[in-house]
Order: structure tokens, then C-alpha cells, then sequence
């Protein structure tokens, strides 16, 4: 037999992971042993999910860091809702719509990703951290600043920056439907969102996000992150991937967040804020930088431990803030690193014993 | 080309006794001539795999090199050598585009490399080691010379993602030609190991491990030598020389180590305060007074 490497275990650990959890709730879903709340959470912990790889491959394996990841989200959910919203009447499957809206969400938000790498992935320094930072911030304020509706001549879009015009300025003709209307961002939106797409789209997310980690590609990207100088001695064009690994995060981010978008039949563009993309940074760095499985349970425990201790609501940022400087304060630590290591050592040893015995 | 495919196809295999090396082996033996050109005379009909012509940069005034004019054969194991800080590393940092110069020419293989970039240089043909080790520390040793064959392979990023028969294809043919790569140096049983994790003579062979496997007609050592022991320092010269007979690639070093460099350097440049003081074959070097002055003093002129 084939003797598989760690990675591609690992690789296929985690798929294997992710099956078994979408079997189990939904068996739980289908015998209502979910109540209404819980069910509610399911999209959403999804789309996290796909947020928090996507994060990663920026974060954890290109090695660069975003402050806005959240920005590309709200791109993939406004343009997404607007996909599925104005097919409403010419495609009449939900599904075909759905997949639509995250197709074109990607696209969007690979498109601006792509632009924002143009002028800074050429930069040595944090530049995206603060550039990605000011786009989140901006694409909320535009978003704000969006009228939008359909009718039967088609997409009619103000771009209301003055702030005096309101939907009815969109001039719809009879049965025609407002779907953005600024600040209140998307109303009425058909909720076409389902688990089964949530799931579908994590196991797209990691098929595109392991198979790309362990291609030329990616270890090209690994490259860049953990050498620069040596990297481009060995002829890597640092420009290409690091842009390769970039517009794909966004991508992903677009994709989920049309996703998140076509879950809520109103949503504003301030959901999308730098919380947002501190929330996901979070789960990226508990779970571990370059961590694929780790950030997928980061996401679940840290999204659903604030909602089952309703009291702590409130306190939620807090807590993160306190277990982000926790985490980064333990993880630099060399006492606790060696002391880890030589774990791992042993556990490793044990594990290789095992595999001879059988 | 289909893809998937190496750009170059044979495996390099060993180079112990009975089994022939077999990657990009010229079946011709070079023949030893004594030298009487600037270059070696096997060398001297065919273009320098590298010109410098009047090389120079200031760094805040400092002319750091200067006025560096040099060429070097097709084949040819080259020394560059003078005292810390004359400007070897830098005059590496300019071949490698690092650094741009702030006056002259370097001509790889007769075209200038003016406007490429380091990776570009790299692609051209020129590969390098650094004074201050530089590997992936966090990623395997195999997966440093993978990334070495990182041009050598030739999949998309769909490929890649959808892993379609290309995908495997390379990615075979790569990692048994990074293993073979690794057992040259004697690194095949570490191939699992972080690079971080070997120790310092193992790290400095990766590091020649990967350069060469970006298949480079001119590779760059920037003191090989350093910190290994004289064991290993003899093993590295022979290595040096198995590498040019087998690769038929020049070479061109910057090492401390006399004895190394005046048993393999064909050529030798001294440098000092960034200018070229002499430059000639190892007995040239050795009685040339001007280097016995200026640069090795009178304790050196007798380890000469
Ligand atoms: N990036 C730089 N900026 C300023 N000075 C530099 C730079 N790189 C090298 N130098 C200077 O150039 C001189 C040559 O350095 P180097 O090439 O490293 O010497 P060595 O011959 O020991 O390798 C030194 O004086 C060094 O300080
Ligand atoms: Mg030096």
C-alpha cells in the first residue's frame, strides 16, 4: 500500500472530520434534536469556517496579515443577494441561484482583492495589514452609499453618495423589488441559504486551500512567507504568489460571504466590520497559524461558546482579546515551546512504534 | 512540452563508483590543460558563462565595489577571496540582481541582466548558497530542494487544486529527483527532517543542494566552508569538483580556507576594499607581492 505522507493524513483527516460533523447534525436537525436557535447557527458557523481557512492561507501560510477580511465578505454578500435576487423570476431553482450568487460573490471579491494586491503585495512590511484595514473600513461606507433594485428592465443602481436619495428614486417600474437600500443595507432579501450549501462550500474551501498548500504553489507561497531572499534565489516570482495566495483568500471570503448574505432577509453593511475581521483573525490564530483543521475547530468552539453562554454575550470581544494575548504570549514562549516539542517527540516516537506493529 | 513533465527528464542518479550521474551529463571527460589564457583553455573558445564589466555600487558614498571586471569560463571552478568586508558578498548580492548596480555590466552567458530580477537572474542560470544560511527552517529537507525544482515543474494552479494527472506526475518525478539531489550530499536519510533541525555542515550542503537543483549553469558558494570541520571542509571540496565534472556548471566561490581554495580555484580574484588588487591562477596569486601584502600579511604569506 501507498504509505501516505503526515500532510496528506492530516489532509484527509480533516475532510474525513468535517464529513462525519455534517452527518451527525444533520441527523440531529432531521430528528429535531436541534431547537431553533441552535439551527440557526448553522449557516453562519459555516460561512466562519470558510472565513477563517480562507484567513488562514493569507495569515498562516502566505504570511502576510489582513485586518480586512471582513471587507471581501460584505463585496461577496452584497453582490451575492444581488445575483440570486434578480435571477429571482428567471431562475426558479433556489440551489442554481445560491451557487450562482457564490460564484459571482467570489468573483467580486477576488477582483478587488486582485486590485488591492496590485500597489501592495510588491511592498516588504506590514503595508497590508494597514491597507486591508482601510479597505474593510471604505467598502462599508460605499456599501452604505448603494441603492439597488431590479425590475422588469433590469438592475437599477443609485449611487447615493450625497445621502438625499432614497428608494424610490430607483423610478421601478410596477413589481419591480428594492433589494439594497443604503444603510439599511439588504431588505427582504428570499433566504435561500441552506446547511447542506454551508457544507459544500467548506469542502470546497479545503479541497482548494490543502491542495493548493501542498502543490509547487504552495510551497512556493511557504517559501516567500518563511525566506524571502532565498525564495527568489531560487527563481520564485514573490509578486505572483503572493498575489496566487491572496486573491484566492478573498475569493473564498466572497464566497461565503454571499453565503452569509442570502441567510438573513436583512442585512447591513455594518455587520461587516473590522470586529468581523478581528473575530476571524482570532479564530485563525487560535487554531494555529497554517492550522487548516485548527481553524475549523477554533471557529466552532468560539462561535458557539458565546451563544450558549447567553449571559457572556456581551463580554464576547473581551474574551477573545484576552485569549488572543494569551495564545500569543504562550505560543512565543520558548519554555512552553520546548516543552511542546519534546511532547511531540515523544508522542511521534510512539505513533512510529504502532505503525510498525501493525 | 507536455505538462507534468520535468524540464529535464533524467534523473541525476549517484555518483559513486558504477553508477553513472545522469542528470544534464555531457558524456565528453573534460580534459586538464594547463592554463595559459584568462580562462580555462577548454573554456577559452566559448563565451564566459559570466562577464563583469566595470561592476560597481556605492552604498552612501562608500564604493563598496568598484571598477570589478572579471570573466569566467563555462566549466571553470573560480575563487574570489580578500579580507572581511572588501565586497565578496556584495559583488554576489549584484550578480544575483539583490543589490543593482550602480555602474556597469554583468553579462550572463553574453546577455546582460540588467533589467531581470533576482528570481529572473536565478531562472537565467544563476544559483547561489548565502554566508548567512538561508533555508526553510520550518519546512523538510526534501521539501527545500522541492522548492528548488520549483521551475522544473511545470503544473498550473488548477492542476494543482483539482490534482490532475500532471499534478502527480511532476510531483513524482520531482521527488525522486529531490531525493537524488539529497543523496548526493549525503541527506537522502533526513529527507523527512526539518531543515531547521540538521546540523550546521548538513545545512550549508542542503543549501548546495537546492541551488543546484534549479539546474544553474553558474553557481555561487558564499564561504561553503564555514564553520564545518576539516573532515567535512575536504569532503566539500571534493564534492565542489564532482559538481562541476558532473553538471559541467563553473562555479565561483568565496572561501577563507586557503587550502581549499588554492587546490580547486582555477582562477582566483583578490579583492580588497572593494577593488580587484590581482587576479590569476592559484601560483599567481600565491607569489603575486602585492597580495601578500596588502592581504594576507606576513603570518599568511606562510601558510601560502
Ligand atoms: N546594504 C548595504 N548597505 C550599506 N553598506 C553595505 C551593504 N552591504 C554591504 N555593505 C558594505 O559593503 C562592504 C562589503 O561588505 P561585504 O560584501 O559583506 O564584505 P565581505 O567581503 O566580507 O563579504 C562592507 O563595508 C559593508 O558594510
Ligand atoms: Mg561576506
Amino acid at each position: 500500500m501507498k504509505k501516505l505522507s503526515k500532510g496528506a493524513r492530516t489532509d484527509l483527516l480533516t475532510y474525513a472530520g468535517v464529513i462525519i460533523a455534517f452527518i451527525i447534525v444533520s441527523v440531529l436537525k432531521a430528528n429535531g434534536g436541534l431547537n431553533r436557535s441552535q439551527t440557526g447557527l448553522l449557516v453562519p458557523i459555516c460561512c466562519y469556517i470558510v472565513m477563517a481557512v480562507s484567513l488562514n492561507l493569507t495569515v498562516g501560510i502566505l504570511g502576510d496579515l489582513s485586518l480586512g477580511h471582513a471587507g471581501f465578505m460584505s463585496v461577496g454578500a452584497f453582490s451575492g443577494i444581488i445575483t440570486a435576487m434578480s435571477l429571482a423570476n428567471v431562475i426558479p431553482s433556489a440551489p442554481v441561484r445560491l451557487m450562482l450568487a457564490m460564484i459571482v460573490g467570489a468573483f467580486f471579491a477576488a477582483v478587488i482583492g486582485f486590485l488591492i494586491g496590485i500597489p501592495v503585495l510588491r511592498l516588504t512590511g506590514d503595508y497590508l495589514a494597514i491597507v486591508t484595514l482601510a479597505f474593510g473600513e471604505i467598502i462599508k461606507e460605499l456599501i452604505t452609499c448603494l441603492l439597488v433594485g431590479v425590475d422588469s428592465e433590469g438592475l437599477h443602481i443609485i449611487f447615493n453618495v450625497s445621502g438625499s436619495k432614497t428608494a424610490n428614486d430607483l423610478n421601478l417600474l410596477e413589481g419591480g423589488k428594492v433589494i439594497i437600500k443604503g444603510a439599511q443595507g439588504a431588505t427582504g432579501t428570499k433566504t435561500i441559504a441552506s446547511f447542506t450549501a454551508g457544507f459544500i462550500l467548506i469542502m470546497i474551501t479545503l479541497v482548494i486551500v490543502q491542495n493548493l498548500i501542498r502543490s509547487r504553489q504552495g510551497r512556493a507561497i511557504m517559501a516567500v512567507r518563511d525566506n524571502r531572499i532565498a525564495a527568489e534565489s531560487v527563481g520564485i516570482n514573490v509578486t505572483k504568489y503572493k498575489m496566487m495566495a491572496f486573491v484566492t483568500s478573498a475569493a473564498l471570503a466572497g464566497a461565503a460571504g454571499a453565503l452569509f448574505g442570502l441567510n438573513y432577509s436583512n442585512l447591513a453593511a455594518t455587520k461587516f466590520d473590522f470586529n468581523t475581521s478581528i473575530l476571524v483573525l482570532v479564530f485563525v490564530v487560535l487554531g494555529g497559524l497554517g492550522n487548516i483543521w485548527g481553524s475549523i475547530i477554533a471557529t466552532v468552539v468560539l462561535y458557539i461558546l458565546p451563544e450558549a453562554l447567553r449571559g457572556f454575550a456581551s463580554y464576547r470581544m473581551l474574551i477573545y482579546a484576552i485569549v488572543l494575548i494569551v495564545v500569543m504570549l504562550t505560543t512565543n514562549n520558548p519554555v512552553l515551546k520546548t516543552w511542546r516539542e519534546e511532547l511531540r517527540s515523544k508522542f511521534g516516537k510512539n505513533k512510529n512504534k504502532e505503525a510498525k506493529d501493525a | 512540452m507536455t505538462e507534468g513533465s520535468l524540464k529535464n527528464m533524467n534523473p541525476p542518479g549517484t555518483w559513486e563508483a558504477g553508477t553513472p550521474p545522469t542528470i544534464k551529463v555531457k558524456k565528453d571527460p573534460l580534459v586538464p590543460v594547463t592554463r595559459t589564457s584568462y580562462l580555462p583553455e577548454r573554456d577559452a573558445d566559448k563565451t564566459p558563462i559570466l562577464e563583469c564589466i566595470d561592476l560597481g555600487i556605492t552604498f552612501g558614498g562608500l564604493k563598496a565595489v568598484d571598477n570589478f571586471n572579471v570573466a569566467i569560463g563555462r566549466t571553470e571552478i573560480a575563487g574570489l577571496i580578500g579580507p572581511n568586508g572588501a565586497g565578496k558578498t556584495t559583488i554576489f548580492n549584484l550578480l544575483t540582481k539583490v543589490y543593482q548596480p550602480t555602474h556597469g555590466t554583468i553579462l550572463l552567458d553574453g546577455k546582460d541582466i540588467a533589467t531581470m530580477s533576482t528570481a529572473q537572474v536565478n531562472r537565467a542560470g544563476i544559483a547561489r548558497t548565502f554566508q548567512n544560511i538561508r533555508l526553510f527552517h520550518n519546512q523538510t529537507v526534501l521539501d527545500n530542494v522541492l522548492i528548488g525544482l520549483h521551475n522544473e515543474m511545470d503544473y498550473g494552479m488548477g492542476s494543482a487544486i483539482l490534482r490532475l494527472p500532471g499534478y502527480w506526475r511532476a510531483e513524482r518525478i520531482a521527488k525522486e529527483r529531490a531525493m537524488e539531489y539529497l543523496s548526493l550530499f549525503h541527506l537522502d536519510q533526513h529527507a523527512m527532517d526539518l531543515a531547521g533541525s540538521l546540523p550546521y555542515g548538513a545545512q550549508r550542503r542542503l543549501e548546495i543542494a537546492r541551488a543546484l537543483a534549479t539546474n544553474p549553469s553558474l553557481l555561487l558558494l558564499d564561504e561553503p566552508a564555514a564553520g564545518m570541520n576539516p573532515s567535512e571542509t575536504a569532503e566539500l571540496m571534493e564534492n565542489i569538483v564532482k559538481i562541476r565534472d558532473t553538471f559541467h556548471i563553473a562555479v565561483l566561490l568565496i572561501e577563507h580556507d586557503m587550502s581549499l581554495v588554492m587546490n580547486i580555484c582555477e582562477g582566483i580574484v583578490v579583492l580588497n576594499f572593494g577593488r580587484i588588487i590581482c587576479k590569476g591562477t592559484p601560483d599567481e596569486i600565491r607569489s603575486n607581492p602585492a597580495v601578500i601584502e596588502a592581504y594576507l600579511g606576513r603570518k599568511g604569506a606562510k601558510k601560502l
